[in-house]
C-alpha cells in the first residue's frame, strides 16, 4: 500500500525519496535524510517539538505527511545554524539560559524565527502567546521568553546599524 | 503512534476530489490535518484512501459579496485572521480566531476541516452559527446549500454524506457598525473552551435592539443560539437588566458533561460568558448598558 | 585562588550542539541494521493473562520477531525486576516480571514485544496480535482498596496494603490533651507525571566478538541500570555497558528501572541485531511511572499564642501495583511534614495502598509537596482562627538559626536521623517577603477591589533533605595533549552537569574550561556509580569533583616544582599552565606535564612521583543535606468562572553555596513551573476500572508560557558545613511549596466569600462550586 515519491527542499537542499505515504514529515526528517535536530515528543500536534517552518510558516512536522511537503521549502533548526557559528537568537538562548535538555529548544527556535520575522518589536505578553505552541517541562519559560526579546532588540539594533 | 497504511491521493480539481471520494471505500479529505492527523496517529481513525485537498487552489479565499462574505474551504485559519476584508466586516471572526489553537495549527488548519470535524467547543462554528451561515457541500452530484443550523447531526457528527466535503461557507453579514462579543472560558490559551458565548448587536435610535444573537458553544454538542435570549432583546431597549435576563435564560441551554467540566458547571459559565459578550457588543455597538 | 569559575554565571557547555540541532538522544543513535520494537500492552486494569495468538503478526512482512515471557531468556523470564529500596514496613515486595506471565495488573502492562524492519510495521503487528484475558475486578480508588471485601489488586495477596508504619516523636497525646486550640483538616492532593518532553527510549546492540551488550537508554541511573541488567540475564557486569546519552528531561520517573530496559536488551541477543525502541506518549502516560493520590487527615494543637504544641494524623498513599521503590515517597512525605517548624510533639500514621494502576515513584518533590502542603495549610488555618497574620504564625514558630544543627526527632530516609546541618529559616522568610513587597500588598489588594478584581497573597516554606547518599564519582584525568578527560556517575536530564563540574574542576587544577573532555552517565567510563534523583548531585559529584581536582593540582604542582626545579610554593596553575612566580617565570603546560608523568619505559620514577595525573574521588556523604525555602506568590482570582492567573512569584531559598547562579536560577524557575502544574493544572485521570482517562497533552494540562510568570529569586547561601563544597541541593525546591503558597493565595484572594480549599489540583469548577454552596453567586449575579 501507497509509496509514493516525496520531493522537496530541506534547508536549501533538494531531496527525493521513494517513502510510504504514511511515513510523517518528521520522520521523514529524522530517519530518511538523517537530520536529527527536529525533536518527536507526542506526535499529536501539542507540544511543538516537532515544529519546522513549510514556505516559511511554523508547521507541526508530526501532523504531515512527508508526501504532503512536495515542491515545498522546509527550514529545521539545522537550517537556522549559520555555518561555523550560531545566530543571534541561538546565541541569545545562550546568554540568557533558554535551555536546559535541548529536547523543546529547536521548536522554539522555529516559532521564535517566525515571530520574530513578523513582529520585529514583540511585548513580552506577545512572545508568551506565541510561545503556548510549544512546551516546555525544565526551563519554566523565564530564559526563553528573555531570549527572545533580547534577540529582538539585537537584531532591531544590527538592523539599524546597516541603515544609518 | 503511527498511524495505519494508507493510499495518498492528491488531486488538483474539485471535480477530481469528487470522483475520488464517491470511489474510494473507507476515504477521508485531508485539510488541515491538525484533528484528524492526530486521530489517525492514536489509531482512532482508520482509513483506506486519504485524498488530500491542499492542492485544490480553487477552494482558497474569501470573496466579499452582497451582505455576505463567502471563505472557501480550503482558507488557512491564518489567512482567515490576517485577512482586511474580516477585520472590517467580520470582526467576531477575526476576534474567535485568536483563541482558536495556536499560530502553528491556524497556519495549516482550516475553516472547512473546524466545521467539518465539529467539535463541541470549537471556536469556528460557533462563529458560523452566529451569522447564519450557508455551507456549501461538493460531491460528484453537484453543490448543495446547507444553512448552518442543519448542519450539525449530534456529537462531532456533520450532515455530509461520506463522498461529500465542505466547498466554501457563506457568513451573512451584520450592519456596519454592529456589536460584537467574544468569551470563552478555556484552561490555558489555546485551549477548546469549556464554554463560550458569541453576541451580537444591531442597535438602533433610543438605544432599542433592531437585532441580537446570542450563541454559545462548548455547553452542548453543537453550537446553540439561545433564542429565548435573542427574544428577550429584540425591540426592548438595551439596559443591565435586559442583559441579566439574557443571561439567565442562557443558563437554561441543556449541558454536556465530561473529565473537564460538569454540566453544571457548564451552565454557571453560559450565564457568565453570556453576559460579558453582551456587555462588550452593546459598548462596541456604542451603548452603556 | 580567586573564585573564576565557582559562583560565577558562566553560560553553559552543553548549549551550542543543542541549539544547533546536534544533541543526541537515543533516537538520534544510529546503528545498521537495527530494527525496531513495538509493545503489545494489556488493555485491562486487572486480568488473567490466558493466551497470547502472535501467528498472523509472525508473517507480517517485515516482522523479525514476537517475544513473550516464555520467549525470554531462562534467568529472566521468571525473575521480577529489582527492589531497590528494601523496607522492614513493606508487607509485600512485589514488582513486575519484564513480560507480564499470568497476570496483568495495570493498563499498559507489557505482555509481547513485537520486532520489525520500523516502528509502523511494528506497530501493525502489535495490532494483529490476538491476546486473551479472563478480566478480573480492579481497584481504582486507594479509598476503595482500604475497604473490606475490596476486590484484590493482586490475584495473590489477600490485602492490599502494601505497607503501614508509623513517624513519631514526643508525646501527642499530652499535647492534644491541654491544647488551647485544635483544628483539624482533610486534604487531598494528587502530583500527575514527570512528564519530560523526550519519551524513554532503549537500545540495545550485542557485538559478538567481544561479547559486550551495549545498551542506551534514556535513563537518570545507568549504573543503577546496568546492575539490575546484569542480574536479570546473568551477564558479568563488565559484558554491559549502559550509557544515557542526552537525555529530553527527567524529573523522577527516567530514575527507576523499567520492564523495557531489560527486554529490549534480551531482544537484541535473541534476533542478534541492534533493536531500538522509542516510547510514544501515549505509552509514557500509560506505563512511566507517576505520584498520585494522597488523602490527609490532620490536626495541629496551638496555644493561645499560635505556638505549635503538636501535629498528628493519618495519611493514605496510592502506590499503584507494584513497589520498585519501596514507600521511599510517603516515608519522606511523612518526614517532611514537621519542616522548618518547632514541632514539640509529632505523630503521623501511613497506609501504603496497592491498586491497579502504574506503580508510584518519586517524580520532582518526591513526597515533599504534599507534605508541606499539609503542614502549610493547618498553619493557614491557626492564623485564621486566631487572626493572627500568616507570617507571624510561621515566624513565631520557626526554629532560629542559634538552634542548629536541629535534630528533629525522626529517621530520614537516608537512614540517618534527620538533623537539620544548617539554615536561617527566620531570615529567608524575610528576605522572600521583602522581595515580594508583602507590605505593600494591603494597597495592592484595596486598589483591585475598587476595580472589582479579587487578588491575594500566599506563602509557604519548606525544607528539603537533597545530596543524598551512597556516593558519585567523578574522575579526573590530565592527559599529554593538554585535555583534561573527567569521567563521573553523574548524569544529565538538563541540569547541565557537565557545566557544573566543569566549573569546579577548572576552578581547582587551573585548566581551561574548553580543555575538559567530560563523559557523563557512562559506566564504561567510571566503575561505580549511582544517578541523578532526590538533588543529589550537585552535593555528591560536586565534592567529588572539588576532592579530584585537588588533588590533582597537588600532583601538577608537585611535578611541575620538580621540573622547573623551583619551591612548590612558586607554582601557580592558570589556563592550562604551570608557571613559576620567580626569575624569568619558566612555565610548562599540563600536557607536557602529563607525558613526563608517564615515564620512561624500563626507568624507574623519580622518588614521591605517582604514575600519571589523575585520581578518582567517591565522596560519600554523612547526611543529607538541607536547603530550605519560602515561596510568596500573588494571584487574582476571576470569581465569576473560578480562572486563576498568577501575577507575581517570589522565591528565597537557601541552597548553600551556589555553584552557578545561572543553572540554580533555572532550577527553581522550572521546579515553580511545575508546582503551578501542580497546583492548578495537572491531573492523571482514571475511571472506576482503573483506566487511565487522560492519556495525551490534550487531556492532561501542562503548563503554557502563558501560565508561568518569571519568578523574582533570592539566594541565601548559609553554607553547608558537611560538605566541601558547602553546598546543597537546588533541583526540587522550586516544585516543594508551590502549591500550597499558591492555594493559599487563592483563599485570600476569596476572603469576602469565606471560601476554604485543601486540595490540590485546585480546578477553577472546584472554585465556583466552593462559591456557590458559600451563597457567593446570589449577590454577584445581582452585580
Amino acid at each position: 500500500m501507497g509509496r509514493q515519491a516525496a520531493r522537496m527542499n530541506v534547508n536549501g537542499k533538494s531531496y527525493a525519496r521513494v517513502i510510504d505515504a504514511r511515513l510523517t514529515l518528521a520522520d521523514f526528517l529524522r530517519h530518511e535524510i538523517n537530520l536529527t535536530g527536529t525533536h518527536v515528543g507526542c506526535e499529536h500536534g501539542v507540544c511543538g517539538a516537532c515544529t519546522v517552518l513549510v514556505d516559511g510558516r511554523t508547521a507541526r512536522s508530526c501532523l504531515m505527511f512527508a508526501v504532503q511537503a512536495n515542491g515545498c521549502e522546509v527550514t529545521t533548526v539545522e537550517g537556522l545554524t549559520p555555518e561555523g557559528k550560531l545566530s543571534v537568537l541561538q546565541q541569545a538562548f545562550i546568554d540568557n539560559h533558554g535551555l536546559q535538555c535541548g529536547f523543546c529548544t529547536p521548536g522554539m527556535l522555529i516559532t521564535l524565527t517566525e515571530l520574530l520575522r513578523d513582529t520585529p518589536d514583540p511585548s513580552e505578553q506577545e512572545v508568551r502567546e506565541a510561545l503556548t505552541g510549544n512546551l516546555c517541562r525544565c526551563t519554566g519559560y523565564a530564559g526563553i521568553v528573555a531570549a527572545a526579546l533580547d534577540a529582538a532588540r539585537r537584531l532591531r539594533d544590527a538592523d539599524k546599524q546597516e541603515t544609518t | 503512534m503511527k498511524p495505519a497504511p494508507f493510499d495518498y491521493h492528491a488531486p488538483r480539481q474539485l471535480k477530481e476530489a469528487a470522483e475520488l471520494l464517491a470511489k474510494l471505500p473507507n476515504a477521508k479529505v485531508l485539510a488541515g490535518g491538525q484533528s484528524l492527523v492526530p486521530m489517525m496517529n492514536f489509531r482512532y481513525v482508520i482509513v483506506d484512501h486519504l485524498v488530500d485537498l491542499n492542492g485544490l487552489d480553487e477552494l482558497r479565499g474569501i470573496v466579499v459579496g452582497d451582505g455576505r462574505l463567502r471563505i472557501g474551504a480550503m482558507t488557512r485559519q491564518r489567512d482567515i485572521e490576517t485577512s482586511p476584508e474580516i477585520q472590517r466586516l467580520c470582526p467576531l471572526m477575526a476576534e474567535a480566531l485568536r483563541h482558536v489553537g495556536h499560530r502553528q495549527t491556524r497556519n495549516r488548519g482550516t475553516i472547512g476541516g473546524s466545521l467539518a470535524h465539529a467539535d463541541p467547543a470549537a471556536e469556528l462554528p460557533a462563529v458560523c452559527a452566529a451569522h447564519d451561515a450557508i455551507v456549501h457541500v461538493a460531491s460528484v452530484r453537484g453543490i448543495r446549500q446547507i444553512a448552518f443550523h442543519e448542519f450539525g447531526s449530534g456529537f462531532m457528527a456533520t450532515s455530509l454524506a461520506p463522498d461529500e466535503m465542505i466547498a466554501a461557507i457563506d457568513l451573512q453579514l451584520w450592519r456596519q457598525g454592529h456589536g460584537y462579543g467574544f468569551h470563552e472560558f478555556a484552561r490555558r490559551q489555546g485551549d477548546f473552551a469549556l464554554a463560550g458565548a458569541v453576541a451580537l448587536l444591531d442597535i438602533g435610535a433610543d438605544n432599542v435592539v433592531r437585532r441580537a444573537g446570542l450563541t454559545l458553544f462548548g455547553i452542548a454538542t453543537s453550537p446553540v443560539r439561545v433564542e429565548a435570549a435573542e427574544a428577550r432583546l429584540t425591540g426592548q431597549p438595551l439596559d443591565a437588566s435586559a442583559i441579566r435576563a439574557a443571561s439567565a435564560a442562557a443558563r437554561q441551554t441543556e449541558p454536556i458533561s465530561d473529565i473537564h467540566a460538569s454540566g453544571e458547571y457548564r451552565r454557571h459559565l453560559a450565564q457568565v460568558l453570556s453576559s460579558r459578550a453582551l456587555n462588550d457588543a452593546a459598548q462596541r455597538a456604542g451603548v452603556q448598558a | 585562588m580567586g573564585a573564576k569559575h565557582f559562583g560565577a554565571r558562566v553560560t553553559r557547555l552543553e548549549d551550542p550542539a543543542l541549539l544547533a540541532g546536534r544533541g543526541r538522544f537515543v533516537d538520534d543513535v544510529k546503528l545498521p541494521g537495527a530494527l525496531h520494537a513495538c509493545f503489545v500492552r494489556s488493555p485491562h486494569a486487572h486480568a488473567k493473562l490466558v493466551s497470547i495468538d502472535s501467528k498472523v503478526a509472525l508473517i507480517m512482512p517485515g516482522v523479525h520477531a514476537v517475544i513473550t515471557a516464555a520467549d525470554l531468556p531462562d534467568s529472566m523470564r521468571t525473575r521480577r525486576l529489582p527492589l531497590l529500596l528494601p523496607n522492614p514496613a513493606l508487607a509485600t515486595t512485589k514488582t513486575q516480571h519484564p513480560l507480564a506471565r499470568d497476570e496483568v495488573c495495570y493498563v499498559g502492562q507489557a505482555v509481547a514485544v513485537v520486532i520489525a524492519d520500523t516502528r509502523y510495521i511494528a506497530e501493525d503487528a502489535a495490532a494483529a496480535m490476538i491476546v486473551q484475558y479472563d478480566v478480573l475486578p480492579a481497584i481504582s480508588d486507594c479509598r476503595t482498596a482500604a475497604e473490606d471485601n475490596a476486590p484484590h489488586v493482586h490475584g495473590d495477596l489477600s490485602s492490599n496494603v502494601a505497607a503501614s508504619f508509623r513517624m513519631a516523636y514526643g508525646d501527642t497525646d499530652a499535647a492534644f490533651a491541654d491544647a488551647a486550640h485544635v483544628f483539624t483538616e482533610g486534604l487531598w492532593q494528587h502530583r500527575g507525571g514527570g512528564m519530560a518532553m523526550e519519551t524513554r527510549a532503549v537500545l540495545a546492540s550485542h557485538d559478538p566478538a567481544s561479547d559486550l551488550l551495549t545498551v542506551w537508554s534514556g535513563t537518570q541511573t545507568p549504573h543503577l541500570g546496568r546492575q539490575a541488567l546484569a542480574d536479570l540475564l546473568d551477564r558479568d557486569l563488565q559484558s554491559i555497558r549502559m550509557i544515557a546519552p542526552d537525555v529530553g528531561g527527567g524529573f523522577g520517573p527516567k530514575a527507576i528501572f523499567y520492564p523495557e530496559e531489560a527486554v529490549i536488551p534480551a531482544a537484541a541477543l535473541k534476533v542478534a541485531r541492534p533493536v531500538k525502541w522509542i516510547e510514544d506518549r501515549r505509552e509514557h502516560f500509560l506505563c512511566a511511572t507517576q505520584e498520585r493520590d494522597q488523602y490527609w487527615e490532620m490536626s495541629i494543637a496551638v496555644d493561645d499564642d499560635a505556638q505549635i504544641l503538636g501535629v498528628r494524623g493519618r495519611m493514605l498513599h496510592d502506590t499503584g501495583a507494584y513497589v520498585p521503590w519501596g514507600i521511599v515517597m510517603p516515608y519522606i512525605a511523612s518526614t517532611t511534614v514537621p519542616g522548618p517548624y518547632v514541632v514539640p510533639a509529632y505523630q503521623l500514621d501511613t497506609t501504603v495502598m496497592l491498586t491497579n494502576k502504574v506503580p508510584t515513584t518519586p517524580v520532582r518533590g518526591a513526597g515533599r509537596p504534599q507534605a508541606v502542603f499539609a503542614m502549610e495549610r493547618l498553619l493557614d488555618r491557626v492564623a485564621r482562627e486566631l487572626n493572627i497574620d500568616r507570617t507571624e504564625v510561621r515566624r513565631r514558630n520557626l526554629i532560629q538559626p542559634e538552634q542548629m544543627p536541629y535534630e528533629v526527632g525522626l529517621l530520614f530516609r537516608d537512614g540517618k536521623p534527620l538533623v537539620y546541618d544548617s539554615g536561617d529559616y527566620p531570615r529567608v522568610q524575610e528576605k522572600a517577603l521583602e522581595l515580594a513587597d508583602y507590605d505593600g500588598f494591603r494597597e495592592r489588594r484595596r486598589a483591585a477591589l475598587d476595580e472589582g478584581r479579587f487578588i491575594g497573597i500566599g506563602i509557604a516554606n519548606y525544607v528539603e533533605g537533597t545530596g543524598l547518599g551512597p556516593f558519585e564519582g567523578v574522575t579526573v584525568r590530565v592527559l599529554a595533549s593538554g585535555k583534561i578527560v573527567v569521567a563521573t556517575g553523574a548524569t544529565n536530564q538538563g541540569q547541565g552537569t557537565r557545566t557544573t563540574l566543569s566549573q569546579i574542576i577548572a576552578e581547582q587544577t587551573g585548566c581551561r574550561l574548553d580543555d575538559i573532555v567530560m563523559t557523563i552517565g557512562d559506566t564504561g567510563a567510571i566503575a561505580q556509580g549511582v544517578g541523578a534523583f532526590a538533588s543529589r548531585q550537585a552535593v555528591n559529584a560536586g565534592s567529588s569533583a572539588l576532592v579530584a581536582g585537588q588533588a590533582v593540582r597537588k600532583q601538577l604542582v608537585a611535578l611541575a616544582a620538580r621540573t622547573l626545579d623551583v619551591p612548590e610554593s612558586e607554582i601557580d596553575l592558570d589556563d592550562g599552565q604551570a608557571t613559576s612566580r620567580r626569575g624569568n617565570k619558566p612555565s610548562i603546560g599540563f600536557g607536557d606535564l602529563a607525558r613526563l608523568a608517564q615515564g620512561i619505559p624500563g626507568v624507574s620514577l623519580p622518588a614521591g612521583q605517582a604514575a600519571g595525573l589523575e585520581h578518582t574521588a567517591y565522596y560519600t556523604p554523612s547526611q543529607a543535606a538541607y536547603c530550605s525555602g519560602t515561596h510568596v506568590v500573588e494571584v487574582q482570582v476571576d470569581a465569576m468562572t473560578g480562572g486563576v492567573k498568577i501575577l507575581r512569584y517570589t522565591v528565597a531559598h537557601d541552597a548553600g553555596r551556589v555553584i552557578n547562579p545561572l543553572i540554580v536560577d533555572g532550577q527553581v524557575q522550572g521546579g515553580v513551573a511545575h508546582g503551578i502544574g501542580n497546583a492548578l493544572l495537572e491531573w492523571m485521570q482514571y475511571d472506576a476500572n482503573a483506566q487511565p482517562l487522560t492519556t495525551s497533552f490534550a487531556d492532561y494540562m501542562l503548563p503554557m508560557a502563558t501560565d508561568v510568570p518569571t519568578c523574582a529569586i533570592a539566594h541565601v547561601e548559609i553554607v553547608n558545613p558537611l560538605n566541601p563544597l558547602g553546598v546543597k541541593g537546588a533541583g526540587e525546591g522550586g516544585t516543594i511549596p508551590a502549591p500550597a503558597a499558591i492555594i493559599s493565595a487563592i483563599e485570600d484572594a476569596l476572603t469576602p466569600f469565606g471560601v476554604h480549599f485543601a486540595e490540590t489540583p485546585l480546578t477553577p469548577e472546584r472554585i465556583v462550586a466552593a462559591m456557590r454552596a458559600a451563597g457567593a453567586y446570589e449577590r454577584l449575579f445581582a452585580a
